[in-house]
């Protein structure tokens, strides 16, 4: 199958004082269209790096990168920030929701930023809002709802542009054991409909879950089990 | 990103700190209330010293001994220029232009009735001066067409002397005594009022060739002409100076309409209005302080939201805009407070010191509504800048 994500010979280093790090060293990795992938290793092992490179909130120093069959290796800051919106969705541990809006209003904002028109936002967020059980919460600011319902709220903003791949950054990390199996349960759903989903985690629970996993160490796919679609 | 969308997200967080946002603002609105209340109160004064100066008209010119090198008023008054004569003014009369000609001198002189004694202006005029200055007689008649050569003794009283010197005894056919002189009353005029601080109330009107010979002295200090207002102001200069220039053969003479004149009073007011609206531009330049302190904590507590922005989509330019659009709607609250607040202090000083003249032009306010929206563009460009710049992976991060 062909693959979503192809990077090739990534290098991403850091310059901290005047020592040069190596956060991603070679890295070479194929990621197949609705792949559940799962990242793990030790803080520093790089793979909140190879995340961030993936979500092209970061570049590589050096090597290719190939999302969708284009190379979005050198894009420009502006256009970057299309094809975050467009074909990728964030799902972070602290959920990063905005306090002053409402759970509906958060999930619009990536609609907003696209600039659709208000009819079509308000139909398709409610949807979303009805897929994950909150279609009560709606009109909630982020302080009247659980860490679960927060969660939940964020995967909804995740996925509603419909994107190719969702990455997901220790998304269990803030939540009690039960709301994290519902939120994994959900992320996992939407794997078996077809998005490409990525998972970085300590939780070695959690990791086990993926079909295909990585374990990272000094910025190198150390060991890589399970198997692709 | 749709406008409406970009507006409420603005909004949104303006009002998620209420307070906050509306000292912000308020610091704006100050500021813009001072320049709109000082700028009121300095175009008031403005309109009034020039509705004080156009009281008696707009047709007229302003003939003065003496050549004038730059505008305004000749010395000559006290130069060894040839005189302006009674001769000169009755020249002018003829021309066809000119519908009075008032022949000018003024002094001081003790007048004296029975018994009573007053230190008052003396004017030495002409019969036409009521219609030039649109003057009127409330008693008797103002100075008859005499020769003006050899005019008789007749002395119009200014409303304030006569009650100063006859109370409410009638004045007219009374002799009185001007600096040793005797005259016959033949006339009150009404009351006038002061006119930039001469009150021309208090005053005795006698034949300007008297008063040459009152204060000895050989020039008029003046002629007005009023000319119709059908002639051209070029005409009626040109005229004026061919006739005077025939008889003292040569230019050495003043002539100022009363264009010349607005002019160059209107210039020193608008400077002092310029000035009193640079005063309340400091108490401005505080609000924009306000504006960048506020602005730069909010980027410091909406760092993970710039993040989250930016991994949502947002480009750098669209955060640099959301920012910027807030300090904007700050500054536009304020400058719409200031506005009220200003033009209802304005209304609120009319009502208290009628006396103080307050004229809030509009102008003024489009200008200090657009100067509130420039500060909020400017105290925002840092802050908002700051928050484009940040590395998104790093303002996720940040606890």
């Amino acid at each position: 199958m062909k693959p979503v994500i192809e990077l090739r010979q990534v290098h991403r280093d850091f310059q901290v004082g005047d020592q040069v790090v190596h956060a991603l060293d070679d890295v070479n990795l194929k990621i197949a269209t609705g792949d559940y992938l799962s990242i793990m290793g030790p803080s520093g092992s790089g793979k909140s790096t190879l995340l961030n490179l993936i979500g092209l909130l970061d570049r590589a120093s050096s090597g290719q990168y190939i999302l969708d069959g284009r190379d979005v290796t050198s894009l420009s800051d502006g256009e970057q920030a299309v094809i975050r919106n467009r074909s990728i969705g964030f799902v972070f541990q602290a959920f990063h929701l905005v306090p002053r809006l409402t759970a509906a209003e958060n999930v619009e904002l990536p609609l907003m930023l696209a600039g659709m028109p208000l009819h079509e936002r308000r139909s398709r967020v409610a949807k979303s809002l009805e897929a994950l059980h909150l279609a009560d919460r709606a009109q909630h600011k982020p302080d009247q709802l659980s860490g679960g319902q927060r969660q939940r709220v964020a995967i909804a903003r995740a996925t509603i542009m419909e994107p190719a791949v969702l990455l997901a950054d220790e998304p269990t990390g803030n939540l009690d054991h039960r709301s994290g199996m519902d939120v994994v349960e959900i992320l996992e759903t939407l794997n078996a409909r077809g998005i490409t989903l990525i998972v970085v985690t300590h939780d070695a629970e959690l990791g086990r879950r993926a079909r295909r996993r990585l374990h990272m160490l000094d910025g190198r796919i150390h060991v890589e089990q399970g198997a692709t679609v | 990103m749709r406008i409406r969308d970009f507006l409420g997200l603005t909004t949104s967080a303006i009002i998620a700190h209420r307070l906050r946002s509306l000292l912000t603002a308020l610091g704006i609105a100050v500021g813009i209330a001072a320049v709109i209340l000082l700028t009121s109160i300095g175009e008031g004064i403005h309109r009034f010293v020039l509705q004080e100066f156009t009281q008696f008209g707009t047709t007229l010119v302003a003939i003065n001994p003496g050549r004038a090198t730059t505008a305004g008023t000749s010395m000559g008054v006290f130069g060894t220029e040839r005189p302006l004569s009674i001769g000169d003014a009755e020249a002018l009369s003829r021309l066809p232009f000119a519908k009075a000609v008032v022949p000018f001198v003024q002094g001081n002189a003790e007048v004296k009735a029975d018994n009573r004694r007053r230190r008052t202006a003396v004017y030495g005029s002409g019969p036409q001066m009521p219609q030039a200055f649109s003057m009127s007689v409330r008693l008797g008649r103002f100075l008859p067409a005499d020769d003006p050569v050899a005019p008789r003794a007749f002395a119009v009283l200014g409303s304030k002397l006569r009650a100063e010197l006859f109370a409410e005894a009638n004045p007219l056919g009374k002799r009185i005594t001007i600096g040793g002189s005797r005259y016959r009353v033949i006339g009150v005029m009404e009351p006038k009022g002061t006119v930039l601080g001469f009150d021309l109330d208090d005053s005795v009107y006698i034949p300007a060739a008297r008063a040459l010979n009152l204060f000895n002295r050989g020039s008029l200090f003046e002629i007005d002409v009023l000319y119709r207002e059908t002639a051209a102001v070029d005409t009626v200069v040109a005229g004026i100076e061919r006739v005077l220039k025939a008889r003292h053969g040569k230019h050495d003479f003043t002539v100022t309409t009363q264009q010349q004149m607005l002019d160059v009073l209107g210039s020193i007011l608008d400077i002092l209005t310029f000035a009193v609206a640079a005063i309340g531009g400091i108490s401005l330049l505080v609000g924009a302080i306000g504006i960048v302190t506020i602005m730069s904590i909010a980027v410091n507590e909406r760092i993970h939201e710039i993040g989250l922005l930016r991994a949502l989509g947002a480009s750098r330019g669209q955060i640099l805009g959301l920012f910027l659009g807030e300090a904007l709607v700050l500054a536009a609250i304020g400058g719409v407070g200031g506005l009220v607040m200003g033009i209802g202090i304005a209304w609120l000083l009319h009502l208290l010191l009628p006396a103080l003249p307050v004229h809030t032009p509009m102008l003024y306010v489009l200008l200090a509504e657009s100067l509130a929206l420039c500060i909020g563009l400017l105290a925002g460009v840092a802050p908002a800048r700051r928050a484009a710049m940040l590395d998104p992976i790093e303002a996720l991060r940040t606890a």
